[in-house]
């Protein structure tokens, strides 16, 4: 394919955007948009504060905009400085819900717990964590190092240590094991 | 040549652009050693088995440090635009990569302004930044999971994590899902979707079912898919196309993972060793 090709196709299509990859963070008040955006630059992010599109229903006239897969490293740092968001919502579909849906498995001795495209996997009798799969995010082999050969009560969590949208739905594939072998 | 690129779980690796030696069950790029134990170093041992075994020069890696900020990734997509065009490769496939559109379409542009082209994988991050950018049909290859191909299948997801809750991750629906990521024109070329039952798929329809043996410890272990595509990419660069390639890509990672015994506590590199024998059983089947 010709590259005039490329740039033709990349610009025709109702949604080949180039911030496909981005989400909105919702505020109650302009005043905290104004210290989320503050705060994230000064951290080295790449946001910008924007208008909200017509389907977000709550909140004030701005939200930031921030790259997605970056969700629980960008959601981490506000927490931390008190800032936190009402809600996060993807540019392509501010109405979509992030997936609530838990698979389990049980393998005897073994249990294994599904969230979106994560699997965590613990050994019943000493609630070791003996394996982590899927995902495609670059900290999903980093958490997985971590998580390994701990038990449920010595590995950190991954939204303590994970950056992106895979770490987000490990921590709930974490957290629902947690319910399970409570 | 095949070029894999991809990452490692240390922020401290720069970007590495060396062969990947595989000896004695030990991963090596340029002087830097990677247990090959899970992620990218997981499918670049694969391949390098399936290389040797198939007679034909040993991948080359590009891979650098990135623990999910990104950085490393941004680093590896810059050096992806500026060398590529000058490189020389048949087989390139993207892995474990932070998701990014606007690099994503870079680097696309470098690996198109290669001599050739080569033919283009993508899994893991690169697959969604793919799928998201809308150049899809760019690839010859993509080797989704059950969830990762009902994200494929709904044109609003920016991630698996978003994939709307009517698009059901029911491997038994899978036919329809890939048909509805061919309408909106979210899938490569060739599909291998990796599940209990592994499917090989085109706009057409699918090709081929791999169902056995079926060793079910293998969907607790972390890199199953990774070695899959590994393989995968190794039969492609030996000449097969890429349907082809990935049939015995599924079918001898279930014999390799059978051969193992494992269990769902068993990590990857459990499984390597076994990779030679598998294939070689493969080809005397599906010739």
């Amino acid at each position: 394919m010709a590259l005039t090709d490329l740039f033709r196709k990349k610009s025709s299509g109702p949604r080949r955007q180039s911030r496909a990859d981005r989400g909105l963070l919702v505020f109650e008040h302009t005043s905290e948009v104004i210290r989320a955006e503050k705060l994230l630059k000064e951290s080295g992010r790449e946001i910008r504060v924007m208008g909200p599109p017509p389907e977000i229903q709550k909140g004030c006239d701005l939200v930031v905009e921030f790259p997605l897969m970056e969700k629980l490293d960008i959601l981490r740092t506000l927490a931390e400085a008190g800032t936190e968001p009402l809600e996060t919502v993807p540019v392509t579909g501010p109405l979509l819900a992030p997936v609530d849906l838990f698979q389990i498995k049980d393998f005897g001795d073994h249990l294994m717990v599904r969230a979106a495209n994560m699997k965590l996997t613990v050994e019943k009798s000493t609630r070791t964590i003996v394996n982590v799969s899927g995902g495609g995010c670059p900290d999903v082999p980093y958490i997985a190092a971590r998580l390994i050969g701990r038990t449920l009560d010595e590995a950190p969590a991954p939204r303590e240590i994970g950056h992106t949208l895979c770490g987000y739905a490990l921590e709930l594939a974490h957290a629902e094991m947690l319910r399970l072998c409570s | 040549m095949l070029i894999i690129v991809g990452t490692v779980p240390d922020p401290a690796v720069p970007v590495l652009d060396a062969s990947a030696i595989l000896a004695d069950g030990a991963l090596s790029v340029g002087d830097r050693a990677l247990p090959p134990d899970r992620g990218t170093p997981a499918l670049l041992a694969a391949a390098a088995s399936a290389c040797a075994f198939l007679g034909i020069e040993p991948p080359h890696a590009m891979l650098v440090g990135d623990e999910g900020l990104g950085r490393g990734s941004r680093e590896l997509y810059r050096h992806l635009t500026e060398v590529l065009p000058s490189r020389t490769c048949t087989t390139l496939a993207f892995h474990y990569l932070q998701p990014d559109v606007d690099w994503h379409n870079k680097v696309l542009m470098a690996a198109q302004a290669m001599a050739g082209p080569p033919a283009l994988v993508a899994d893991a991050g690169f697959m969604y930044a793919a799928k998201m950018s809308g150049m899809a049909g760019e690839y010859a290859l993509f080797t989704p999971d059950a969830g990762e191909l009902a994200f494929l299948a709904d044109e609003t997801a920016p991630h698996p994590f978003y994939t709307r809750g009517f698009i059901l991750q029911d491997e038994n629906r899978a036919p329809e899902l890939i048909r509805r990521a061919y309408e909106h024109d979210n899938a490569a070329t060739c599909l291998l979707v990796k599940g209990s039952t592994d499917r090989i798929a085109d706009r057409t329809g699918v090709l081929a079912e791999i169902t056995g043996p079926s060793v079910e410890a293998m969907e607790a272990m972390g890199g199953t898919g990774d070695t899959v595509t590994g393989m995968a990419c190794a039969l492609m660069e030996y000449g097969l196309p890429a349907p082809k390639a990935a049939q015995m890509a599924a079918q001898a990672n279930r014999y390799a993972g059978e051969a193992a015994r494992p269990t769902p506590a068993s990590q990857i590199g459990e499984l390597v060793p076994h990779i030679p024998n598998a294939l070689k059983r493969v080809m005397e089947e599906l010739p």
